[in-house]
């Protein structure tokens, strides 16, 4: 039997084109949204996964650095490391910034790394080797290797650039050594360290007059005297290791007996980013995608029931020569197939090119692509149903009109 | 000469009370294979209706129609007319109307593979259908790419593709000129001789008046065979 659908299709190549590519586009658009809520799991959580961490310790009644600020002791890493079964307590810090870089601007999460980073997914260059002033920069930074950047009051030199190492903001991460991390998190000017000094010194002098016959001015005013300007340097968290041949939930149990601190299983870290950071976004995204789907097949709706009107003379004439039902039902199904797995096809291969350009992350999963390419098949033929009634209706002496 | 077409007290009204219109009254002819006949008539007379009644578009309010022998319609109990109408008739337009995105020969073979033959032998009897209609070296064009004329002989070769017992014709030469529009008529005339089929024309065009066997005249809804006008007409 000819096929008619593809003949038709043939026929008016130009139009059947710009159709699917207009729905093409249209998918892309739901792809990608997909792409991205995935994205979004895969940056919220990508330092929880990499870390390697059993056991998150962090400030009291927070829940981590991740979705509120957390702010611990530098000590309590050693506090930690001293509980019978933790292999290794490292500290965490984590902080965004924002620099204005050779008139563009720069949002990055600075990381601070307990070691040399190698274990990074490092794409050019190297892993950090000295202690000092020395930066992995992701590349969605866009800092080529050797680029100087001033963070604090230091300037750190790009080593090597990593791959989609995106922080739960999507941020770019940079990733410096624990105590270059320190230092530009507690970057204060001169300034406010002198200010806080001089409130400090008004507070003691009301607390000391009278209370005690040492004259504090004169000791703070001596050289070989260095009383604490400002508080210790605080850490986000710290990242507990279990011990081989240790019980993680024994480990647990005790941590949590910390009077100071919350303490928490990467699994309950995960959780939380997931129900709290991300959902909101993922109801956001799925209530786009589903306007998009909507929107996709009403789109698709009206372009078969256009090109059904557009045949209806050739369906009645189709009909007068005796052409059964499952004939005529079966070009228009057909067309809107093809237009749909084509779209679908058009979408899936322009989108590998057209996603990393996008500024969040685009993660397509094999699963949703299936999902959505089960979504197109049924918008297709939910869409080509309002063509396949009227060219039901369609009476064969229209062909006389 | 067996009969290919018996209509008997046809009747068909459009609308209801004062304002319907009485399409058909009691209209009864009938047609012998192999034979052309026309009908003519003014605008209005009946002459579409009756052909699409005839050609089970739409059925009449009353009557009978004896199709080949098969009685399709009997005051109301009607046969599978698309099944029927796909073996047994074959329609002929002003307009070729032919599927614009298939060639020649496929409109030729569509209209027999719709009749359940099979695709080689459909292709294989299109092709003979269209070389005896001088198709044969046009037959891989789009119609857009064929005269009105050579169209319209697409249509009557895809008219004829499944053996049909009658064929019908509406004004199919009214878009030709006068020698184009003779030639058709007389591959009609042709065609039903050779395929042994009956051949019912509604035309206005006189200029072909001499091809047909019978005439038929149509007025508010009534017919009338005018057998002595027909050798006027001819002169």
């Amino acid at each position: 039997m000819i096929n008619l659908a593809f003949r038709d299709i043939r026929y008016n190549f130009g139009r059947f084109l710009l159709t699917t590519a207009g729905i093409s586009l249209l998918l892309m658009v739901v792809m990608g949204m997909g792409g991205i809520y995935r994205g979004l799991i895969q940056e919220a959580t990508l330092i929880i996964d990499r870390s390697g961490a059993d056991i998150w310790v962090v400030q009291r009644n927070t829940k981590g650095p991740f979705a509120e600020v957390s702010k611990i002791p530098r000590n309590m890493e050693y506090r930690i490391a001293a509980v019978r079964g933790v292999k290794s307590a490292s500290p965490f810090i984590t902080h965004a910034v924002q620099r204005d870089h050779h008139g563009r601007v720069l949002r990055l999460t600075i990381q601070g790394l307990p070691d040399s980073g190698a274990w990074l997914p490092i794409i050019r260059g190297r892993a950090l080797r000295q202690g000092h002033y020395e930066m992995l920069a992701d590349k969605s930074a866009k800092l080529p290797l050797g680029t100087k950047l001033k963070l604090g009051k230091d300037a750190y030199r790009v080593v090597g650039i990593t791959d989609r190492m995106n922080s739960p903001a999507g941020d770019s991460m940079v990733f410096v050594s624990l105590n270059d991390a320190l230092s530009i998190q507690n970057d204060i000017p001169p300034e406010a360290v002198r200010e806080e000094r001089q409130s400090r010194l008004s507070r003691f002098d009301r607390v000391a007059y009278g209370s005690t016959s040492v004259d504090h001015r004169e000791i703070l005013a001596s050289p070989y005297e260095k009383p604490v300007a400002l508080p210790g340097q605080q850490i986000s968290a710290v990242l507990v290791k279990v011990a081989p041949g240790f019980d993680p939930a024994g480990v647990l149990k005790k941590l949590r007996t910390l009077p100071d601190v919350s303490v928490y299983t990467s699994d309950e870290q995960r959780a939380i980013m997931l129900s709290g950071f991300v959902a909101r976004s993922r109801r956001q995204l799925l209530l786009f995608r589903t306007i998009l789907v909507t929107v996709s097949t009403v789109v698709m709706t009206l372009i078969l029931y256009t090109l059904t009107l557009d045949k209806l003379h050739d369906i009645a004439m189709l009909k007068l020569i005796g052409a059964r039902n499952r004939v005529i039902v079966g070009m228009i199904l057909q067309q809107a197939l093809l237009i749909g797995v084509l779209a679908f096809g058009i979408a899936r291969f322009f989108g590998q090119w057209v996603y990393p350009h996008f500024p969040r992350r685009v993660v397509l999963v094999p699963l949703d692509l299936w999902a959505l390419f089960g979504i197109v098949i049924a918008i297709s033929v939910l869409a080509s149903i309002a063509g396949v009634v009227k060219a039901m209706r369609t009476n064969a002496g229209e062909v006389l009109s | 000469m067996s009969i290919a077409l018996t209509a008997e007290n046809l009747c068909k009204t459009y609308g209801r009370g004062n304002t319907s219109v009485t399409a058909l009254d009691k209209v009864s002819l009938s047609l012998d294979s192999g034979e052309i006949a026309a009908l003519l008539g003014p605008s209005g007379a009946g002459k579409s209706t009756l052909l699409t009644i005839l050609g089970l578009i739409q059925p009449p309010d009353s009557g009978k129609i004896i199709i080949g022998g098969d009685t399709v319609f009997d005051n109301g109990s009607r046969t599978d007319i698309r099944s029927f109408r796909r073996k047994n008739i074959g329609f002929v337009f002003q307009k070729a109307n032919l599927l614009p995105f298939l060639n020649a020969l496929d409109n030729v073979r569509l209209a027999m593979e719709i009749n359940d033959v099979s695709g080689r032998e459909a292709k294989s009897r299109a092709a003979e259908l269209l070389e005896q209609f001088g198709l044969g070296e046009r037959k891989d064009f789009l119609p857009k790419e064929l005269s009105g004329g050579q169209q319209q002989r697409v249509a009557i070769a895809r008219a004829l593709a499944n053996h049909p017992r009658l064929l019908l014709a509406d004004e199919p030469t009214a878009a030709l000129d006068s020698a184009m529009g003779r030639k058709v008529m007389e591959l009609l005339k042709e065609a039903a001789r050779k395929h042994d089929a009956g051949v019912l024309v509604v035309t206005h065009d006189h200029r072909a008046i001499d091809v047909f066997d019978r005439i038929w005249v149509m007025e508010d809804g009534r017919i009338e065979e005018k057998n002595e006008s027909m050798t006027r007409l001819k002169k």
